[in-house]
């Protein structure tokens, strides 16, 4: 594979590259400021961001957020996706979305439910 | 056999392999196809893990409370620096990761074996963190007691506010029993270690210093631990059964017991897939080394450990979020 199969340019082309060597720079510089974003968040807590937002506090969402952005970057510059066709793209991406988004839903709603009857039951739990 | 790779499609190669759409060899379709399933056998474990919080929602350790040591600072609270900065090893490893296969492309054999070098150390590195922090996990600091219902008891410091470690106020009494071990006894009998107070020993304790308090594993509104007045504490503390010190796959003295489990179980899954990415870096270094890949004529292989190191990255990115941020 020569340099030019590379694309050189990340966040839909607000920033190019010229080498691959260089967006490899680029894209670990902008890993570590979500990386630290992410740990200064989580240090300082901000007050504001910790009210419940859809069962969960609001700072949580934007850990989550900022997570699945770095694994797009990870997957689509380390792993190089970027560069392969969009057939592989979608194989790989779509596969894991669907299945991940169900496991996720399927059991976090349980989850959720065991809690509410253990809660509401007439057990106790504190003994 | 050396070449399967066809530069001019001939139509006998059409239904033989030799069409290939999307445009990537056969060994890297196939480690594709082992990260999609790997991913999803993490995913299992993760959202195992979230299943069970929210089981628990009211009363999951809070992880900053838990991972609060950094090397060489003792006695230091540091919250998530030190998982914060082995995420920035990774995260680099697979940069000089990513640089190895550049220079792959390039058939440049000196790059390759330095950034690879690389590689392999900062992986090296990331599997040592993570047996100091397992260590630091497995003894743990302060100790705690269980009750009979599973719940953990720590200890405050009511006016400073600060955990108290059992051996800070708990006198023990030497003539109590001691490990029972198979050399004293019937040969196939032994027990495990016992924890360094009995229960009788901590309440006594507890009870003649008056500003002690028990901190329980419930969450109030605002994700604070609730912590109980002295009077309540006197009464509650009867309820203990066991001295909880560290952790083990049965009980911690963080809290719920499943935490330690999945800790146990995520992390160490994950550790195990950067133990044997080492392996397979350091095996692919040394055919690069003695130019296995120079005469093959190109360096895929690089790239395909590559995928796999990449993807270890990957996995402890959403390791990091869900064990120690969220």
């Amino acid at each position: 594979m020569d340099d030019n199969t590379h694309k050189l340019e990340i966040f839909r082309g607000l920033w190019k590259f010229k080498s691959n060597q260089h967006k490899i720079w680029g894209v670990l510089f902008f890993l570590s400021v979500v990386t630290i974003i992410e740990v200064a968040l989580g240090i300082v807590k901000p007050e504001i961001l910790m009210n419940t937002f859809l069962s969960t506090k609001l700072i949580n969402w934007i850990f989550i957020i900022l997570t699945l952005v770095k694994a797009y970057y990870i997957a689509w510059d380390f792993m190089h996706l970027r560069d392969e066709k969009s057939g592989l793209q979608a194989s790989i991406v779509i596969t894991l979305i669907f299945l991940i988004a169900y496991l996720v839903f399927i059991l976090v709603v349980e989850g959720n439910y065991i809690y509410d009857v253990m809660y509401e039951g007439f057990v106790s739990w504190d003994f | 056999m050396s070449s399967t790779i066809s530069s001019s499609l001939q139509e006998e190669d059409l239904w033989g392999g030799g069409n290939k759409p999307f445009k990537a060899s056969y060994g890297k379709l196939m480690m594709w196809f082992f990260i999609v399933s790997d991913a999803l056998t993490f995913s299992g474990f993760l959202v195992a893990y979230g299943f069970s919080r929210f089981k628990n929602i009211d009363s999951w350790p809070i992880a900053d409370e838990v991972f609060t040591h950094f090397p060489f600072l003792h006695g230091v609270d540091a919250p998530m620096y030190y998982v914060a900065l082995m995420t920035f090893i990774l995260i680099f490893s697979s940069v000089t990761m990513v640089l190895a296969v550049d220079a792959g492309h390039h058939m440049d054999k000196k790059k390759v074996v330095f950034y690879m070098a690389l590689t392999i150390v900062g992986g090296a590195i990331f599997v040592g963190s993570q047996a100091w922090e397992w260590n630091n996990f497995i003894r743990g600091e302060y100790g705690a007691l269980e009750t009979k219902g599973g719940q953990i008891y720590q200890f405050e410091n009511l006016n400073s506010g600060k955990r108290v470690a059992l051996k800070d106020f708990t006198i023990s009494d030497p003539k109590l029993r001691s490990q029972h071990e198979s050399k004293n006894g019937i040969w196939f009998t032994n027990e495990s270690s016992l924890p360094s107070f009995t229960v009788e020993e901590v309440i006594t304790g507890f009870k003649s210093n008056d500003d002690l308090i028990i901190k329980t594993e419930k969450i109030d509104e605002k994700g604070h631990k609730i912590r109980l007045s002295r009077e309540e504490s006197l009464v509650k503390i009867k309820q203990a059964k066991y001295v909880v010190e560290g952790a083990n796959l049965i009980r911690n003295e963080y809290g719920n017991r499943l935490f330690a489990d999945f800790f146990f179980f995520i992390t160490g899954f994950h550790g195990f897939h950067v133990f044997s990415g080492v392996i397979i870096n350091i095996i692919i270094f040394f055919n690069v080394l003695i130019g296995t890949y120079e005469r093959r004529g190109h360096y895929e292989m690089v790239e395909k450990v590559g995928l796999y190191w990449h993807f270890v990255d990957l996995v402890w990115v959403f390791v990091f979020t869900f064990f120690y941020l969220v």
